[in-house]
Order: C-alpha cells, then sequence, then structure tokens
C-alpha cells in the first residue's frame, strides 16, 4: 500500500487538526497514524495517510492541502513515503 | 514506520539547508543522426532531441511534486558534435548551424541548458575537431542554452598542447564576441583533462560514445546540509567530523537515487549514475566556502584549506557510494568562485588567490571553474593555466577543468555580474610572467609513467 506523508508546519491554534481531517475525509483519504511535537516552539504534525482509494491524484492533494495551509496559517506538506524511507532506512 | 523526527529532518534539509536534485540531465546519442547533408543532419538530430525529451521537463515537475524536493535543473547532454557533425560540416559556420539546432530543440523541451557541443582531442585533432573548436566562440555567441566542452588530455594520452594553444585564443574569442554581456559566452565553456563520459553538470555535460542511446543522470547536491550537519558537532575531533560528513552525504545520495530510478522508470529510459557532488549556488547557506569555515578556516584560501577539502571531497565520496547503485560523473565537491557567495567573499578579502585555487583543484573533484580574469590577459596566459590544470588530473588520474572568463573591458579589483546561478566574481590577477615560448613549441606533452610515484 502506497502511503502519503502529510506533514504540518506552524503556530499552534485551534482546529488545524480539524480542517485536515475534514478535507482528507472528503477525498475519502484514510489516516493511519498521526504524530506530533513541538520544534522550536512551532507545532508540527506528521500524518500516514492512505491515498489508495482517494477520489484525488497526488498532485491535487498536495496542492489543495498547501492552499488549506495558506487559509490557516500554517505549512502543509504532503510527500509520498519512499523519500523518508529511502534517507532513513537501509 | 516512519518517526515524525525523521520526517522532521528530511524537511528541514529541504527547506532550511537547501537540499536539492541540481539536475535530471538526459544523455542522448546523435551518433545515428548524422545525415546525407548538413539540413539532413540538423533536423535528425531536432527531431531525435525533441522526441527523446519531450516529456523531461513535465516529469521531473512531477517528482518534485510527489516527493516535496526540489528538482533545479531538467537538462540534455548529446554525444559531442565534432563526432556527429564530421562529415557534413566542412566550415566552422557548418558546425554553428548545429549549434542552432541543438539551441532551437532545447529550447522546445523547456530544458535551460544542453551539453555537448564539444570536442575529445586529449591526443590529436582531427579536421572536423578543428573545426568545432574553432567555432565555438560563434556558436556560443549565438545561442543560448549551448555548453562547450573540449577534453584536451588523458592520464592516457597526456597533454595535446595544440589544443590547449587553440584553446586559449578560443577563450579570448568568446570573450571578445560576448563582451558586451561581461563575456558570458566564457561560462558556457569548460576544458577538461580525463574527461568524464557521464557527467550530468554544465558546463562539461556531454554523452560519451561508451554511453547506451538514452540515459538518465542525475546530479545531488546540499552543501548547505553538510553545513548545517557539521556546525552540530563543532569542536569535535576528525573522526566525529568525518563519520558526520560521510552520513550526510549518504542521506542527500539516496535522494538522488530514489529520483534518478522514478525519472527512469517513468521516461522508459535506462538510469546511468548519480553524481553525488557538492555543488553550490550564490544563495547564503549553500556553499562549500561556509563548510570549509564551519571545518575551522577563517576564510577558504588559508593554511589548511587543501587538507580540509581533500577530508571533505572524501567522505562525500565514502558517504554517497553505498547510497546508490551506480555512481559516476564528477562526483565530489565544486569550488566555483562566482557561484559561491563565501568563495567571492575569500577572494574579495585576499584570502584566496589563483595559485591556492589551483592547489585546491588537486584534491576537489573539477577544477578551476567560473574564475573572472582581466580581460587583457594573453591567449598565452590562458593557455599556460589550463595546461597547468590539466597536468594536474593527467598525473594524478582525476578529472580537472578549466572554466575561465577573461571579462573585456574589466580588470584586477572591478566585479562582473553574471546574473542567475552563475553569480558574480572579483576579478582575479593573474601572474603577469610570460609562457609564451613553453605554449607556442606545439605538439603535446606524452603520457606520463604508472610507476615510481613519488
Amino acid at each position: 500500500m502506497k502511503k502519503t506523508i502529510i506533514t504540518v508546519l506552524g503556530k499552534d491554534k485551534v482546529g488545524i487538526i480539524a480542517k485536515v481531517c475534514n478535507y482528507l475525509a472528503q477525498n475519502n483519504i484514510n489516516i493511519l497514524d498521526i504524530a506530533q511535537t513541538i520544534v522550536d516552539g512551532y507545532f508540527n504534525m506528521m500524518m500516514v495517510v492512505s491515498t489508495e482509494n482517494a477520489s484525488k491524484d497526488h498532485a491535487m492533494i498536495a496542492d489543495e492541502l498547501t492552499d488549506i495551509g495558506k487559509e490557516i496559517g500554517v505549512q502543509i506538506k504532503a510527500q509520498q513515503e519512499e523519500i523518508f524511507d529511502m534517507m532513513h532506512r537501509l | 514506520m516512519i518517526s515524525i523526527n525523521e520526517v522532521i529532518e528530511t524537511n528541514e534539509m529541504i527547506q532550511k539547508m537547501n537540499l536539492d536534485v541540481r539536475t535530471i540531465t538526459m544523455g542522448i546519442s546523435l551518433l545515428d543522426c548524422v545525415g546525407a547533408d548538413l539540413k539532413e543532419t540538423c533536423q535528425k538530430i531536432y527531431d531525435k532531441i525533441t522526441t527523446s525529451a519531450k516529456d523531461l521537463v513535465s516529469t521531473g515537475q512531477d517528482i518534485s511534486k510527489k516527493y516535496g524536493v526540489p528538482i533545479v535543473h531538467k537538462r540534455i547532454s548529446v554525444t559531442p558534435i565534432a563526432l556527429v557533425g564530421g562529415s557534413v560540416c566542412k566550415t566552422e559556420d557548418d558546425f554553428v548551424e548545429i549549434a542552432k539546432t541543438l539551441d532551437a530543440a532545447a529550447t522546445t523541451c523547456g530544458v535551460n541548458f544542453i551539453g555537448g557541443y564539444s570536442a575529445l582531442v586529449s591526443k590529436g585533432m582531427t579536421k572536423a575537431d578543428e573545426l568545432l573548436i574553432r567555432s565555438i566562440p560563434k556558436a556560443l555567441a549565438t545561442t543560448n542554452k549551448v555548453c562547450s566542452s573540449v577534453n584536451a588530455g588523458s592520464t592516457k594520452t597526456g597533454i595535446n598542447m595544440d589544443a590547449v594553444k587553440l584553446i586559449g585564443e578560443i577563450i579570448l574569442e568568446a570573450a571578445e564576441l560576448t563582451k558586451e554581456a561581461d563575456s558570458i559566452g566564457c561560462a558556457k565553456f569548460v576544458v577538461f583533462c580525463n574527461a568524464p563520459d557521464d557527467n550530468p553538470f554544465m558546463a562539461g555535460a556531454f554523452h560519451g560514445v561508451t554511453e547506451a542511446d538514452r540515459i538518465i543522470n542525475v546530479g545531488v547536491s546540499g552543501p548547505g546540509v553538510v553545513k548545517a550537519a557539521i556546525e552540530t558537532v563543532r569542536g569535535e575531533n576528525f573522526e566525529v567530523l568525518c563519520e558526520t560528513i560521510k552520513k550526510t552525504a549518504f542521506k542527500i545520495t539516496r535522494v538522488g537515487q530514489l529520483v534518478a530510478k522514478e525519472a527512469s522508470e517513468r521516461l522508459g529510459v535506462p538510469f546511468g549514475i548519480i553524481d553525488l557532488s557538492l555543488a553550490p549556488t550564490p544563495a547564503v547557506g549553500d556553499s562549500v566556502g561556509e563548510i570549509l569555515e564551519e571545518i575551522g578556516l577563517e576564510f577558504a584560501g588559508a593554511p589548511g584549506t587543501t587538507a580540509a577539502l581533500a577530508m571533505l571531497n572524501d567522505q562525500v565520496k565514502k558517504g554517497g557510494v553505498m547510497a546508490s547503485s551506480y555512481v559516476g560523473g564528477l562526483s565530489g565537491a565544486f569550488i566555483p568562485v562566482s557561484e559561491d557567495q563565501r568563495m567571492i567573499d575569500a577572494v574579495s578579502a585576499g584570502a584566496l588567490t589563483l595559485e591556492k585555487l589551483e592547489a585546491m583543484t588537486c584534491v576537489c573533484s573539477v577544477g578551476l571553474d567560473m574564475i573572472a580574469i582581466p580581460g587583457d590577459t594573453k591567449a598565452t596566459t590562458i593557455s599556460g593555466i589550463i595546461a597547468d590544470e590539466m597536468a594536474l588530473g593527467m598525473i594524478n588520474q582525476k578529472t580537472t577543468a578549466v572554466r575561465i572568463i577573461p571579462v573585456i573591458g574589466k580588470g584586477v579589483g572591478e566585479t562582473v555580474e553574471f546574473g542567475g546561478l552563475l553569480g558574480y566574481a572579483p576579478i582575479m590577477p593573474v601572474n603577469q610572467f610570460s609562457c609564451d615560448a613553453f605554449i607556442n613549441r606545439g605538439g603535446r606533452i606524452p603520457a606520463p609513467i604508472h610507476s615510481f610515484k613519488n
């Protein structure tokens, strides 16, 4: 199963996760795992999702998530998992 | 499962430390494009390039989006044109026509540079080689995207001093023809010793005759990532420092491997090599000079610089080799002057001279790169600088190169602005003593002995 990693970076505030989750639900994207941490005072969230049955392709999901991020003042990226696997796993 | 800290680390490399895939370069053989006459040859060249590379740029953009990593350049390299045009080009202008065809094909494909307006003359020049070399100034002045290179020496053949003499004159002529634009023609030309067949980086990329019909080569970069990594081990000993550089180089190269494999699959073109180079840009935090400073030098050029660079270059290779199934090209640290802000600062501060740069090229991956010198420098002096650099490559069995820009109308103390990735550079003084009689001897320097290595 191809996994996508969605990351959110910015100042913590109410409703960030809700907003992202809403978008994912609307597009039939299943959340497999969520983790979050604070680095240098910034809110970092990572979601592992499956886009297997998603209604849109990766490029469109990535663009729309970036736009949602701009709306609420955080940075949102969607990347396929392989880049992290390649860099951190042998 | 990947942890959040690993994800954060990767994304910080991309966002804060300028990690990028510098170039996806498609090598295309033009050996099957020789037609009955020049017109037919140009048509075949145009058709083959625009068919082979039509999806190169869009594929690069798709992969960039998929993994969230910038892929800065998409480029094309072709078979050395002296070989392709040999039978149909009877004049210098005939070769310039091929250059214009390459330029048009590059524009159609949307790539920013096309390399391979080249001749391989390490032992001798054919008539076609000489015509092509003589046509280089005009070809560079009348095109925008064409890059040119000449291999003028090798460890196996020695140095072709006739070619070296001619190239000194050609560089001055190229400078003169583009003097309105600060002699930028010379920034698109490089002369090599031991040129690799699979280098994806410009200006020296060409598709060697030992290569397959088409190939994907990828150049990765990330001086900023190495700099940030070694900041965390400030004051530690060399063992710790070297381990840190190796691990970082491994991670950077893995990204290149991922992108190269994917580009190769999507384009249906075999994967050639990863070139794991630290290629700086003028952006702050994307500098090899800055790494040298972080290692412990006040400026690049201070005593210890050659040792620091040798160590850096070696660790980058050691870390990168395991990360990719095929490593090739130039692979190592580039030390261009104009493209690296801290190298520019080192020259301006008087810490870095042409002679010290020459010493550094003994241990770095390429050579004297993007160096601006006074426009009134003699052709023989330029040839002398080239000959010195070729000798370093020949004896040390490594690639060396010279990309030098005599800026017409400017002298020491002035600055030249190339713009964009090529950056700007202070004009460096050149040793004023003559080497006329040496260069004018003509002929070639024999291949070196491969024993008695002292």
